[in-house]
């Protein structure tokens, strides 16, 4: 082959490649590129799928929950053990209780999750969903799918009413799911407990289940807000006794509370849970008969600390709600 | 009827944005760039269904619509009752177990047996179709159904040629003679249970088209009435229609007496894994391209008859919207009324090119081929005729099909179509002269009238009623064009071929001129166009 032969050859070759890459760089369309909008039409907003929009039905799928099951009992629960060197107590109080029942505690640490999700007995444990903040842990897609898996989490709004939310968790308390919810809808800034939202106690009411009132204690030691430091701390997780909403025929035990216009309202029943929860932990803090009798004569300590200057109600923290 | 939920149909017009055009091609389908300015037509979304089935064929029993009385105050213990139903042609693609034929026929027969009924058959009214095959009637009717009266003899397929088992009614004010099936004739009730797929459907049509003789059926299925049927999904500006009106009010004057249930069902048609076949391109999903691009791979890799098996065996998600039941006039003016809300959208204007692809499917072809003829009466007799008022396509405008068209005939099925199109098509595409010259011939063929007898034949006459279908698109068209179909098969048909679609717009200029309107129908899912 002449040497001009050749570099017509090569030209021809390149003018071949230019002409297929200028012509893959203007045809494909669809299918192997996302189709253009007409121009004449609106084009829609995307539906959000994040937040209170994202789905995390397939988290509670068989095969899912199997794997949850796995991690939570083989990683996450040695885990948790190994930092926080929990003590459960009132178990006993879970007997007879019939499921789903609404498990609600106070909040103080990312640890609080975990940690109670783990000390449920095993009936409860793998059936179990915990109502987390939409805004924190939904805000982005990946994070979303960890915590959903991992730990059962589906969004609660937090800052405002949504009925998507609601209506989530009553669809799964409905389908026999328990659900953990922190009432305080983010964890603790000073160690004191702050005011409880109402989501729970309407939960219960509209669908007639108890609440399991819990104090956990000893995880803003490991884990507080804002800290990025774990330091092993033993911590103490207290189950109460189940309360549901009151009625002048039914005073206690679970029964079907809809639509029965004498129950109590969902403001009352709420400072109700709030009251059991600082019995539990008062009673961590001296004794359960000397809480107990705080407790029937109204004088039990608030949850959320003396009302004075910020430096007296850190000053009156207990030892376990301090930071480390 | 439930309260329309889901988006109307859309007219859209294409500009540069505009993404490909997804155009059927019998066994396969494709993306076409259609040309800035052409109007591309897009079915209404699926309407809600009925929200609990059971209940709304119940209502539907028990508070009829017409002068009719409930269907349990029908039922008598000495009674003889004939529940016919539509056959296999009806719905396409067929609809999802269970079918709605036979969940109301299990109604109808739960009140007949609660009245004492022993005298019951259950009668396929084929009109001059193909009988159906036992799996065939198993999936429209439920295994209890079929294993409690077919191996009775009390299933039964209609019989156009059986003359022991036809009765003359009597002859219309128009001279129509009307033979129907003996034993409906003679039943004390006659329950129709029919699908409406089509606007064209129901009403006096499924007795006076299911369960009716050769010599009735062409008064209504000839050269004339369907040149001047206007069209066929409109019954007031039909010919055949009128025709078949005339004749279902002589049987009902006759003393005969229906009970007829009519259903609608939404246009959700194809399943979840095809579900791009009815979306708008512009909003597939990933998922929906990446499955565009790996069916239409393996259907165009395949060989037509394993592509042909996968898409017959598609069952579609049909819902239904509607059941109403009672006197036949007055149950399917309400029929009419659902499909509307369902189908009908508002066209602005004709077109000078009307563009359409075919599907793998119609009525004449489940679970079989769609030979050349069914091609033409695809095109020309179903989707040409889907308007009310005036036709899509303006007098003397140009339908382009895309479909391959391949000179293949099912020789089961359709032995008749054979020798038509090597006979009859060969010699005139004239629907009047063919009535003429040959129509009589093939009616009374011994061995067609055999095969559809005995075997799984269409009746000899039915090719010809396929190209009569087409008379009025014949009569109102300036031409047809027929892309990659083969060029044989296509010029037999009196069509022009074309080798792709840019060909097909080239060829049709010439009958258009160089600067026509042109509209897609995208279709399936059917709808309905009210042209203005």
């Amino acid at each position: 082959m002449t040497s001009h032969s050749r570099l017509k050859s090569i030209f021809q070759f390149s003018n071949l490649i230019e002409r297929s890459l200028l012509s893959s760089r203007s045809e494909p369309v669809l299918p192997w590129r996302k189709p253009n909008w007409p121009s004449s039409l609106a084009k829609p907003t995307p539906k959000p799928t994040l937040g209170v929009y994202y789905d995390t039905s397939w988290t509670r799928t068989k095969p899912s929950r199997i794997a949850r099951a796995a991690l939570v009992d083989w990683l996450i629960k040695p885990l948790s053990s190994f930092v926080a060197m929990p003590t459960v107590e009132g178990l006993d109080r879970l007997g007879n209780v019939s499921t789903p029942v609404i498990f609600v505690a106070n909040h103080s640490s990312h640890l609080d999750t975990p940690l109670l999700l783990c000390s449920l007995p095993q009936q409860f444990r793998h059936k179990t969903v915990v109502a987390a903040a939409a805004d924190y842990f939904f805000d982005k897609r990946f994070k979303a799918a960890v915590w959903s898996f991992a730990l059962g989490i589906i969004p609660m709004e937090r800052t405002k009413v949504n009925r998507r939310s609601a209506a989530l968790a009553e669809e799964l308390l409905r389908q026999g799911w328990n659900i953990i919810i922190f009432p305080e809808g983010t964890r603790s800034p000073d160690g004191w407990a702050q005011r409880f939202k109402g989501g729970a106690a309407y939960l219960s009411l509209k669908v007639g289940i108890p609440v399991v009132p819990v104090y956990i204690s000893g995880t803003r030691r490991i884990l507080a807000k804002d800290s990025t430091k774990l330091h092993r701390y033993p911590t103490k997780v207290v189950f109460g006794h189940p309360i549901v909403p009151t009625t002048p025929a039914l005073s206690s035990g679970a029964g079907n509370l809809k639509g029965k216009k004498d129950t109590e309202d969902a403001v009352h029943f709420e400072k109700r849970i709030e009251q059991e929860i600082a019995l539990l932990a008062d009673a961590c803090t001296s004794n359960w008969w000397e809480a107990l009798k705080r407790h029937k004569s109204g004088t039990t300590p608030s949850l959320g600390g003396p009302k004075t200057s910020p430096w007296r109600r850190s000053w009156e923290l207990p030892p376990s709600s301090r930071s480390s | 009827m439930s309260q329309r939920l889901t988006r109307p149909g859309l007219i859209l017009e294409a500009d540069r944005n505009t993404p490909p055009t997804l155009f059927w091609n019998g066994e396969g389908f494709y993306l076409q760039r259609l040309p800035k300015g052409s109007r591309i037509i897009y079915p209404p979304e699926p309407v809600e269904s009925l929200y609990d089935i059971e209940d709304g064929i119940d209502n539907a029993l028990l508070n009829p619509t017409g002068d009719s009385q409930p269907l349990p105050d029908l039922l008598k213990p000495d009674m003889r009752l004939t529940i016919v139903f539509d056959d296999i042609s009806l719905p396409l693609p067929p609809m999802r177990s269970p079918d709605i034929r036979q969940q109301i026929i299990e109604a109808v027969l739960d009140y007949a047996a609660q009245a004492g009924v022993d005298d019951v058959v259950l009668i396929a009214a084929l009109g001059l179709h193909r009988r159906m095959t036992e799996p065939e009637l198993r999936h429209a009717l439920g295994n209890r159904i079929y294993d409690a009266f077919a191996p009775h003899g009390l299933l039964r397929q209609h019989d156009a040629e059986n003359l022991d088992e036809l009765t003359h009614i009597g002859t219309t004010e128009s001279g129509e003679d009307v033979e129907i099936n003996k034993r409906a004739a003679d039943s004390d009730l006659i329950v129709y249970v029919n699908i409406n797929l089509t606007a064209m459907d129901g009403g006096h049509k499924s007795m006076c088209t299911g369960l009716v003789s050769y010599k009735t059926m062409r008064h209504h299925h000839n050269p004339n009435t369907l040149l001047h049927s206007r069209s066929l999904m409109d019954m007031h500006s039909s010919a055949l229609h009128s025709s078949i009106w005339r004749m279902g009010r002589l049987i009902a004057n006759s003393g005969i007496k229906i009970f007829q249930i009519e259903t609608t069902l939404n246009t959700d048609t194809f399943p979840e894994a095809f579900g791009f076949l009815q979306k708008r391109e512009w909003e597939w999903s990933l998922s929906d391209r990446v499955r565009y691009i790996t069916t239409s791979n393996i259907l165009e890799k395949m060989p037509p008859r394993a592509s042909r098996a996968v898409l017959h065996s598609i069952k579609s998600p049909y819902q239904v919207t509607s059941v109403q039941a009672g006197e036949v006039e007055a149950v399917h003016q309400v029929t009419l009324n659902n499909l509307h809300a369902q189908q009908l959208m508002v066209v602005e204007g004709q077109t000078d090119i009307l563009t359409m692809g075919l599907p793998y499917i119609g009525p004449y072809n489940v679970n079989s081929t769609m030979n050349p003829i069914l091609v033409a009466v695809m095109g020309l007799g179903y989707f040409f005729n889907l308007y009310i008022n005036k036709p899509l396509v303006r007098q003397g405008g140009v339908v382009i099909i895309t479909h391959p068209t391949r000179w293949e005939f099912n020789p089961l099925h359709h032995p008749s179509y054979i020798d038509f199109f090597e006979q009859v098509l060969s010699q005139t595409t004239d629907p009047v002269e063919m009535a003429a010259k040959f129509e009589e011939s093939f009616a009374v063929d011994p061995w067609y009238i055999h095969l559809y007898r005995k075997s799984y034949a269409y009746h000899g006459v039915h090719p010809f009623y396929m190209w009569y279908w087409c008379a009025h698109a014949l009569d109102h068209l300036g031409g047809v064009v027929v892309v990659g179909g083969d060029r044989e098969a296509v010029r037999r048909l009196g069509f022009r071929p074309a080798s792709s679609f840019d060909d097909g717009l080239e060829i049709a200029s010439d009958i258009v001129g160089t600067n026509p309107s042109i509209t897609h129908l995208h279709c399936p899912p059917l709808l309905l166009t009210e042209v203005r």
